[in-house]
This record gives C-alpha cells, structure tokens and sequence, in this order.
C-alpha cells in the first residue's frame, strides 16, 4: 500500500530509486541535486537497500561507472545538476549508444557563466540530441512516479535506452511536499528485475563500443534515432499500466483547461504548477486561456504536440534557456518546427522566464497570458530589466 | 635477411623452453590492424594469456580500441567494453560493481571474475588520470594495466607527460630551438605506489614471462593492481619493426626502463640489470625519434637514467625494513 | 546471439553495434599488408618456441612434430620471430 507522506522531494525521489533496486549508484555531489545520492547512500548505509554505491571522483567517472555497470546487466542509476551535467557530457552520447539503459535525476540548474546554483533548464538543453529518453516533473507526485517508471521504460527490451527525469532544482528538489510513495511489494509488482539485452560476461562474450567506420555510421545513427521514435510506444504502454496500478494518469502533454481557450501556454516543469492558479484566476475574470504541460521531452510528441494546440489562436511557449544566437528557446523551437507544416497553427510566441532562479509569479503569468498577441520578435526575454 | 644469431644470455633470464608452456588459446585474436611488429598489440596477447577466459576488459580509446574493434569485427573473445578516452578506470569500476553486486545478488553465476582495465599511455598518465586514482584510491576488486608506447600513437604520435626527454614528436618536434620532448618522463608507477595499493609492477612484452606473472600476481589480488607495461611502437619511434622486442630489452639493461614490482610498498627487481648498465645510447641509436640528440644531450639522459635508476635501488635495498 | 556478417541496412545493425562473435576480426586477412614473409628452417631449430610467444598477430602456430611456422592469412612480415630466433632458423624473404 502507497503511504502519503510529508517529504523533501530530493528525499522521496531518492527513496523512489531506492525502491527500484539499483544495482549499482554512483554519483558526485553538486546543488541542487544532493540530497538524492545523499539519502540514497543513507539508505544503503542503514541496509535498506542492497546496492554498490561508488563515490566517483567525477561525475564524468559517473556516467562512465553507470556505463559499465549498465555494460554487466546491472541497474545503474546517477544524479546530477548542470555542470556535473556538462562534465558528464562527452558519456552521455555513448551510453545511449551503446544501448545501455542507466537512469539519471537531473535538480534542473542553470550552466555558467555567471555561475549560478539556481534553476533553469539549461543543463539538461545541451543534451538533447545525445539519444536519451527525457521526462519532466511538475511536482513532487510525478519526480516520484517518473522515478519508478523510467527503470522500467529504459529496460523494456524495445528501449534499452538511458533516461533522465528533470527536476526544477530547488523549486522540486528542496521542496517539502505530500506525496504518495508506493511500497516495495508494489514497485516489485510494477517493475521486474532487468532483462539484458547483452551483459558483460565470459559465459557470453560481446564486445560493447566497437569503433564505427563511414561505412556503417549512418546506418547506427538512423537505428539510433529509430529507437528513440518507438520508444514512444513503450513510454505510453507504461504510463497506462502504472495509471491502471497507482492510479495516476500520465500523458505526454497534459492539458489544463484548453477547452475552448484563445491564448494557452505551454510549460515544462514546476512552473506548470503556478502557470496553473494563473489560468483558474484568468479564466474566473472570463478571459478564455489554457495551460498545456509537457511531461515527455524526448522523444519530442510530435503527433500530441498538433492535436493539443487545435483551434488555438496563440501558443505561449515558455523557456527556462536561452539558446544563445539561436531561435530563443529550445522548446519554441521544437514546437515551430512540430506546427510548421500545419494548414492551421497558432501564432507561437516564445518567453524567456524563470532563468537562474528568477522568480515567475502567478502575476507574472497573468500578464504574459493578457500581452499575447503583442510580442515582439520571435523571441522575449520576458521582465528583463532595461 | 635480418636474422643474426645471439648468444643466449640476451634471451632471458627465464627458462628458454618456456614459451612452449604457454597456454596456446588466444584471447586477442589475429585480424587486428596494429602496425607491424607493434609492441602494443603483442603486450596485450600476453596479457590475456596470463589473464584466461574469466575475464572482463575495459578498454579506454587509442591504438589498441582502434585496431582491434572495427564494426562489425573484434579481435577480443573476451567480454570487453570500450567507453571513452579518459575514463577507462571508471567504467572498469562500474564493471567490477556491477558483477560483484550481480554475483552477491545470484542474478550471476557464483564464480569470481577478474575485472582488468587498458589503456594507453595518454589514457591513464594524463587525460585518464583522474579517473585512474579514483578507481584506485576507493580500492575496486581491479587490475589496471597501461600500455605505455610514450606518445598518444592513435592520435599521429603527439607526446604525452609519458614521452620521454629528447624524444621528437608531432606536438614536440625537435628544430633548430628545439630538443624535441623538454620533460621528463612522470613516473606513474611511483604515483600508483603513492594509493598504497597492494601491487605495482612495471613489465615488458620483451620478457614475456616476467609479464605475464605479474598479470598472475595481480589477477589473484582481490583489491587494486597496477602494472605499467613498456610497449615499444615502431611507427612512432621511428624503429624497425623487427626490432621491437629488442628496444624492450635495451630500455631494461641500460636502466631506462627497470623491471620491478612493489608488493605491499616492497620494492623488488625481477628482472636483473647488468651491472654495470648498458649505456643509453644503446638504446638510443636504434630509434628515429632520438635521432636529433647531440651527445651532450645524451649524456644528460645519461645522468638523469643513473639518478632514477639508483633511487629505485635504494628502495629495493631499503624497502623491506619499511615494513612491520 | 545471431549476427549477419556484414550488416547493410540499418536494420541489420546489432543495437548499440554490439559484437557477438568474438575474434571474428580472423575473417579480416592482414597477411596482404606483407612485404616480407617469414620462412623456417627446421633443421636449425631447437623448438623453443620464441618465435611463437613474441608474435603480436598470435599467428605462429606450432605443429603436431613441435616445430613452428607462421599462419601467412596473418603474418604481416614484421620480421620479430626472425629476429629473435637466435639459432637463427627463420630468415625473412621479400614476398616475390
Ligand atoms: C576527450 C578526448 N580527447 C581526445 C581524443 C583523441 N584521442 C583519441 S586516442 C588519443 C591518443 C591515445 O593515446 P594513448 O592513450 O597513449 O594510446 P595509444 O594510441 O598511444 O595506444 C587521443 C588524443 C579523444 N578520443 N577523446
Ligand atoms: S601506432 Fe604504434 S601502438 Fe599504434 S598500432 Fe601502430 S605500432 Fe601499435
Ligand atoms: S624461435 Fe627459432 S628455434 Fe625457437 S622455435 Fe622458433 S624457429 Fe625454432
Ligand atoms: S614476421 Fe611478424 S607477423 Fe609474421 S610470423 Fe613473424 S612475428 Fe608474426
Ligand atoms: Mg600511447
């Protein structure tokens, strides 16, 4: 039986993972992320959980640990916050690769410079074309559920792909929130023991990272991106089977109050939660707005991505990142790119918000909501001073 | 015709029959691309000999990734992983985790096996070597083995902190204002000395069983094992490619490269050196990259190889009374 | 697990290009790189196996009388096993 507890979300994450039974945690600290490999290696420390936890010297040594780990059929599991995200980068790209399913927490942290330890998506922007599955949290409830499912996402033998669920850092990670935490026998129901694909062993020897010469690249690197597409498929049948179990629903855009709205904005993350009081207030005052919530970054929803802005006369789409001499924000530009080709697609608008821990308030998204229509640019950076 | 006949004091101090004792199966397999006669590429045969099948490799990138995994083909019949350049060390860490954890937990059969990770020299004493004192200092159940052929080979022969003094090289080329390689050579073994792990080794393919029981040794070692093979690389030394295992065995009898092993901080030579030493040169002559050097310049290698060379006899002499 | 020798679509590619046939780098023959080829003469050896421990393609292989003789689909002609024959029994001869 789940039992709703009043917890840190670091810590709920951190028993979520415990739950799952990693094999093998290797992490290095850095803010916001902490207080996950902090609690997990508590956890192993009092013998709750079974597990070999390896205190890397850096989080590039994490991903490579993870990797070979993941290599003998192990359950690996890391977390991480931007620059431990950035130091890990040269891995990422090969773990995915080679097909090794490891699961990261990412306490969402804007990269340097200036350094900053405060929330924002950039991190985790640098790697999305790096071949990882990617879910979003907007609250507590969901870092914990997105924790569980995401093992057994990556593992499914149509997967076999590393995943990472993002948490805002600070706004999820240091908040204390109710929440329900399923018990063992439940996580045990949920999710099986992993079933390799291949495992680094004598009794089967397979040789894992071999070099890729021009005449085979392509076709790796279309399989690649191949498996990132039909990864859709599972993410959506595990989604069902955890919603049929835990009874929570999940979806790859979650709509809040769409119907019949002109003006609706779409969020990742934490922000999705204030996003939220602002529709509620607007739509009491008779202004027709909705929210859209995007749960599943990669593989991008394409399909969803159209349905979900039908009839819609004017898409905010909010960035916490900055993609520096690029088009704005990243999510704007995935969404253009999704809508371009539609006989009928709103007008998208695209706001930087929320960078390096700036507050977004409920007022603050209330007026973006009423100067729809009216910004200048493909892109703004909203409330910037000067 | 490039046989001579030698006489057999230069074979070995091992019994010369040995090699027919060898175990015949081989892990490494011919249809590597290796160039002739590399160093390398036999140093690594050796070693999966001494190792045997319940093995797994972790190898960082370089020559010997490059040469022996072009897809679809492998040279390895061992189970073995290939990640990235600097981080060999962790991901034979997470290797090592995960089979113990696997072992501990029955998903795995009950039967140890041996965690070994490679890399070149590039790979372990500079962008690796974080990585490698990680591994080592947090003491995983591993052997780490590094194919030193004193330059980053894969790469077009670019020195790195392991090129010796006066070596030219790619990126320390030697010119009218330049010797070639200005420092010397770190000593990484004495860095992994420095962990207090229970065993350091340096070897040589050019003494074959000299190296291949200390891949035993190390293998039996349940904790963290380090053994820094000299690999000699004809391309990159500008040397004849038969001439390879003969380089090996000048870096040893002029005191260049001395074979010791150091078992729980007890330094002991295992392979003995004239007394007194050949001089550098003779090891010198026989390479391209040295070609340049004036004799003062030898001669200060000279004095720099006898500095080295009696401070590791002192610690051979010395070194047991440091023990309880 | 079963592999197509040499993958053509993307579809044949293994996931994560993993290899499953160890030491199938033997199909790639390396012996066409030889400029020189090693060649034995029995009479002079002692059957010590010295050319057989220091070759870095693993290709000389001994036979059933105990004498010793280089697999050519490998050799690469590095002229090693010549070299440290000391009886001097393997002379290295330019591939005509
Ligand atoms: C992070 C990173 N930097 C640089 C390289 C390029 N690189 C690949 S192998 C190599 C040199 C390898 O040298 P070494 O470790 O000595 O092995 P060798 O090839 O000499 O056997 C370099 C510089 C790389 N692959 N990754
Ligand atoms: S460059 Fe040197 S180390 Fe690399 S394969 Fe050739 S001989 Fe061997
Ligand atoms: S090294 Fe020479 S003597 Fe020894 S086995 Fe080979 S051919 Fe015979
Ligand atoms: S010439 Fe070189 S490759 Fe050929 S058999 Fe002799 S040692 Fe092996
Ligand atoms: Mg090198």
């Amino acid at each position: 039986m789940s039992k709703r507890i009043g917890m840190e979300i670091a810590l709920a994450t951190a028993e979520a993972v415990a739950l799952c039974r990693p094999d093998v945690i290797a992490a290095y600290p850095i803010t916001p992320n902490t207080h996950i490999p902090e609690h997990l290696s508590d956890i192993v420390a009092e013998g709750r959980l079974d597990a070999e936890f390896i205190c890397v010297e850096s989080e590039h040594s994490a991903m490579s640990a993870c990797a070979g780990a993941s290599g003998t059929g192990a359950r690996a599991f890391t977390a991480t916050s931007s620059q431990g995200l950035l130091y890990m980068y040269e891995v990422l790209g090969i773990v995915s690769s080679m097909r090794l399913p490891v699961v990261m927490a990412i306490g969402n942290r804007a990269i340097s410079g200036p350094i900053n330890i405060w929330n924002d998506h950039s991190d985790i922007m640098t790697m999305r074309d790096l071949g990882w599955l990617s879910l979003f949290a907007a609250n507590g409830q969901e870092a914990v559920d997105m924790m569980i499912q995401s093992f057994k996402i990556a593992e499914d033998a149509a997967v076999q792909l590393p995943i990472n669920v993002n948490l805002d850092g600070f706004q999820l990670t240091h908040m204390v929130e109710a929440l329900f935490l399923p018990d063992e026998k439940e996580v045990d129901r949920f999710l099986p023991r992993r079933k390799p694909y291949a495992a680094l062993h004598p009794d089967h020897p397979v040789t894992m990272g071999a070099l890729g010469m021009p005449d085979i690249f392509t076709e790796a690197t279309k399989a690649r991106d191949q498996a990132l597409v039909d990864s859709r498929t599972v993410i959506l049948k595990v989604w069902k089977e955890w919603e049929k179990q835990f009874g929570r629903r999940y979806e790859p855009i979650e709509a809040y109050k769409t119907k019949g709205a002109d003006v609706v904005m779409l969020t990742m993350g934490s922000m999705g939660e204030t996003a939220e009081i602002a529709v509620d207030e607007l739509r009491r005052d008779g202004v027709p707005v909705g929210l859209l919530k995007l749960k599943l970054w990669r593989p991008f929803p394409f399909e969803e991505m159209k349905k979900a802005v039908r009839g819609v006369k004017t898409l905010i789409v909010t960035d916490r990142c900055c993609s520096l001499g690029g088009p704005g924000g990243p999510l704007a530009a995935e969404v253009r790119s999704a809508l371009y080709a539609e006989a009928a697609r709103p007008a998208i608008e695209n706001a930087l918000i929320g960078l390096g821990g700036r507050d977004v308030t409920v007022d603050d998204f209330k007026q973006m909501f009423r100067q729809a229509g009216k910004s200048k640019g493909i892109y703004e950076f909203y409330g910037v001073r000067g | 015709m490039m046989s001579t006949a030698k006489p057999i004091s230069i074979v070995e101090n091992f019994e010369i029959y040995a090699p027919k004792l060898v175990d015949k199966e081989e892990f490494f397999c011919s249809g590597h691309r290796a160039c002739q006669g590399c160093g390398e590429a036999l140093a690594i045969r050796l070693m999966c000999k001494a190792l045997g099948k319940d093995t797994v490799i972790a190898n960082a990138t370089g020559c010997m990734e490059v040469i022996a995994t072009p897809y679809p083909a492998t040279a390895w019949t061992l189970p073995w992983i290939h990640v990235a350049f600097p981080c060999a060390a962790a991901v034979g860490a997470g290797v090592e985790a995960g089979l113990k954890v696997l072992r501990r937990k029955g998903v795995n059969p009950d039967r140890y096996i041996k965690t070994v990770t490679i890399g070149g020299d590039g790979g372990t004493v500079d962008i690796g070597l974080q990585a490698l004192s990680g591994a080592m200092e947090r003491g995983h159940d591993m052997l780490y083995v590094c194919f030193d052929n004193e330059a980053y080979m894969n790469t077009g022969i670019q020195r790195s902190s392991a090129t010796p003094f006066g070596a030219s090289t790619t990126t320390a080329p030697a010119g009218k204002a330049s010797i070639g390689n200005k420092t010397w050579k770190k000593n990484v073994p004495e860095i992994m000395v420095a962990h207090n792990i229970p065993y350091v080794a340096t070897a040589s393919p050019s003494y074959p069983i000299d190296f291949m029981n200390k891949v035993k040794k190390a293998r039996a070692i349940q904790g963290p094992t380090y053994i820094h093979c000299l690999s000699v690389c004809p391309t990159g030394w500008r040397a004849k490619s038969e001439e390879c295992i003969k380089l090996g065995r000048l870096a040893v009898e002029t005191g260049v490269f001395p074979l010791y092993e150091v078992e729980n901080g007890v330094y002991r030579l295992t392979v003995e050196t004239p007394d007194p030493l050949r001089p550098v040169t003779d090891y010198i002559k026989a390479q391209g990259r040295f070609r340049h050097l004036t004799p003062d310049e030898i001669r200060t290698i000279q004095r720099r190889v006898n500095l080295e060379y009696r401070k590791l006899m002192n610690k051979v002499e010395h070194s047991l009374s440091w023990t309880e | 697990m079963a592999q197509k020798k040499w993958p053509e679509t993307w579809q044949e590619v293994t996931p994560g290009c993993m290899i499953f046939e160890g030491g199938n780098s033997r199909e790639y023959h390396t012996g066409s790189w030889r400029a020189q080829r090693p060649v034995w003469d029995n009479a002079k050896c002692i059957k010590c196996g010295i050319c057989y421990i220091f070759c870095p393609e693993a290709c000389v292989k001994e036979d059933a009388q105990g004498y010793f003789a280089a697999d050519l689909d490998y050799c690469k002609g590095c002229g090693i096993c010549a070299h440290e024959c000391w009886p001097g029994a393997i002379t290295m001869v330019e591939e005509g």
